[in-house]
């Protein structure tokens, strides 16, 4: 057997050894990308980045274990706020203060999962709604730690000075989200093609036939809300990073029903359906914004205009796209492939017929 | 103990416009199995409707009744038009597409009226009674306000009970195969059931301008609370909606009133929590299997 040979096969049967190849190769994307780009662009890859990390966690939940969250924006304020104490208010480094906020926003989400399991369908989505509408008030209710309105600031992560003196600060916080969202994909890769993500996939499609089979199904779901909910941390805390800031403006419920809506338009339950869904959230609204105000109009119907294309495109993407972006281009590769096959084995056509 | 007695009137105004949105929540869940997150900008539509009309003629009741109106047919308009293509999808679906029809309509509303809050007159007077000497935190147009909604709850509860239009939409809700079968045009009954819900969404729009202004995003709380009230008291059961509506908005008050109002969303949670962690299907739940 050959060497390339043996390593498909090693490839096939090595779900890590998979996960660590794409890890791999994104990262070397990502690290070229970012040396070529612009310093706003950096800041943009960053923000995808940190998109990327809650929607891969929030695409476990609701694609492959079933379950709704609309409130994954403020698991995303535990994580900023986590790191923000830590970093800001405790001097920690950044590696351990990410960790522990993970831990914590975990931490956060197990009990949270616990009381989710019990729910389904529109009752969990009103419960995790109070919690994303609930969770803020606490920053109001105690200003001396967590700061009021206006929140906490960090100060901006300094660039380790082996990369030189003029390496740009908005490059080493698009590294720094960009290999919180590569470990993000590792995790939720491997999570999803093992026995655990079967066990959430059998849970969603069939919840008794599931525990008929032995699965404890509330355990199942609570696992997969507090992996969701840790990913969600690392997000938030990221965005803290970048931002320099936690602040309870930054999450409000239009952000954990962007991250829903990011998740369904990318395409639900699949790793590459949260990239698109990340790239949406971070360019979309910048698009619409130049597009908006490349017409003359007046200005209360450009500043509005935004919000107007979001909302069709949301709309149509419902109707015409059920699948999201991801369930679009698969489907297209099928018809493609059908196509092919379908012209390799009809004849060639003998010519004298009229137009068909 | 004056206070507790403002507080509790209060809650109970509040509360019923709380039961009025989850009303229109829990009409439309229980015909399209759909939460419709547009419920609060629909209703901000008819509003602004109701207050150009207002303006122009400077009748109060031509208003009222236009707004009623107009959410009768945009809600048929809705579920014909965009409901109708998602029923059969992933919940999800539909979720994000009354998001996006939420976003619309906050987004046209901005447009056509600006993004600054107007007034919007109220039916009755907003001073409060006056009882032995106090001004009382209930007001005239407080009154009209539960005495409205305590209306159209028991209207609907005898449209369900006892006309046939009710027997046929709880058939096309609960049976829509059987139901099909034995003649009921389960379609319209869907649309009716949209019509009748985006009514009682209106209904509460009028009722709550007053006190909360008119906005392209000034009733998204009040949606929040419907919604939370809704699933209270339990998706499927209209008394429960208003049930769940009239305690969401006496707990809401007693906690604004005695803690601030800072804390008043966390103790929605708490409250909807506490309720949830024991019967997970609301306070009103009839079924007791889960669909397979």
């Amino acid at each position: 057997m050959s060497v390339l040979g043996r390593l498909r096969a090693l490839l096939g049967t090595s779900t890590l050894l998979r996960s660590l190849v794409w890890v791999v190769l994104a990262g070397v994307v990502l690290l070229v990308i970012s040396d070529a780009v612009s310093a706003y662009n950096d800041l943009q890859l960053a923000t995808g980045a940190y998109y990327f990390a809650v929607l891969a966690g929030l695409t476990l939940l609701a694609g492959q274990s079933g379950q709704i969250s609309l409130g994954h924006g403020a698991l995303m304020a535990v994580g900023a706020y986590a790191v923000a104490l830590l970093v800001g208010n405790e001097g920690w480094p950044l590696v351990p203060a990410l960790v522990a906020a993970v831990v914590i926003t975990a931490l956060v989400g197990i009990p949270l999962g616990a009381a989710a399991s019990r729910l389904r369908g529109p009752y969990l989505a009103g419960a995790t709604l109070a919690f994303a509408v609930g969770l803020p008030a606490l920053a109001d209710k105690f200003p001396a730690t967590f700061g009021g309105e206006n929140g906490l600031t960090i100060n901006p992560p300094v660039p380790p000075t082996s990369l030189g003196e003029t390496f740009p600060l908005e490059r080493w916080e698009a590294w720094i989200a960009c290999a919180g969202a590569l470990v993000v994909l590792f995790v939720i890769y491997n999570v999803i093609n093992s026995g655990l993500g079967k066990a959430m996939r059998a849970v969603r499609d069939d919840e008794i036939a599931a525990s008929l089979c032995g699965l404890r199904v509330g355990r199942v779901q609570t696992v997969a809300f507090a992996i969701s909910a840790a990913c969600a941390g690392l997000g938030g805390a990221l965005l803290a990073i970048v931002l320099q800031l936690a602040q309870p403006g930054a999450f409000p419920l239009q952000l954990s029903l962007s991250l829903l809506t990011g998740v369904v338009l990318g395409g639900l339950g699949s790793l590459v359906g949260a990239i698109w869904g990340a790239a949406l959230l971070t360019l979309l609204p910048n698009w619409t914004d130049n597009l908006a105000h490349s017409f003359s109009l007046s200005n209360q119907v450009a500043d509005n205009l935004p919000l107007a294309i979001y909302g069709v495109v949301l709309i149509a993407a419902m109707l015409v796209w059920p699948s999201g972006i991801q369930g679009g281009v698969r489907a297209l590769g099928g018809r493609l492939r059908t196509v092919q096959s379908w012209r390799a084995q009809r004849p060639r056509p003998s010519g004298g017929a009229g137009a068909s | 103990m004056t206070k507790f007695i403002d507080l509790t009137l209060s809650g109970i105004s509040t509360g019923a416009v709380y039961a009025a949105v989850a009303l229109a929540l829990v009409l439309i869940w229980r015909a399209t199995r759909i939460v419709n997150f547009a419920q609060g900008a629909m209703l901000m539509i008819t509003t602004f409707i109701a207050s150009a009309v207002i303006s122009s003629s400077g009748s109060y009741w031509l208003g009222f009744g236009v707004a009623l109106a107009a959410g009768l047919v945009f809600g048929a308009v809705v579920e014909r038009v965009l409901i109708r293509h998602v029923e059969n999808a992933p919940p999800l679906n539909a979720v994000i597409l009354t998001l996006g029809l939420y976003t619309l309509l906050v987004a046209v509303a901005g447009m056509i009226w600006g993004n600054s809050p107007r007034s919007f007159p109220a039916a009755f007077s907003l001073q409060g009674y006056k009882v032995g000497g106090t001004r009382l935190l209930f007001s005239p147009n407080d009154a009209f306000t539960v005495l409205v909604v305590i209306a159209v709850a028991a209207g609907l509860g005898l449209l369900f009970r006892f006309t046939a239009l009710g027997l046929q939409m709880r058939a096309a809700a609960f049976a829509p195969e059987v139901a099909r079968l034995l003649g009921v045009r389960v379609g319209r009954m869907l649309t009716v059931g949209w019509a009748l819900a985006a009514v009682a969404g209106a209904l509460a729009g009028v009722l709550v301008a007053p006190s909360v202004f008119l906005g392209p995003n000034n009733f998204d709380p009040i949606l929040i609370s419907g919604f939370v009230a809704a699933v209270l008291g339990g998706l499927d059961s209209p008394p429960g909606a208003v049930i769940g509506g009239l305690i969401l908005g006496l707990a809401l008050s007693y906690v604004s009133g005695y803690e601030g109002s800072a804390l008043a969303p966390l103790a929605a949670l708490v409250i909807l929590m506490a309720v949830l962690m024991v019967r997970p299907g609301g306070l009103f739940s009839a079924t007791k299997e889960r669909r397979v």
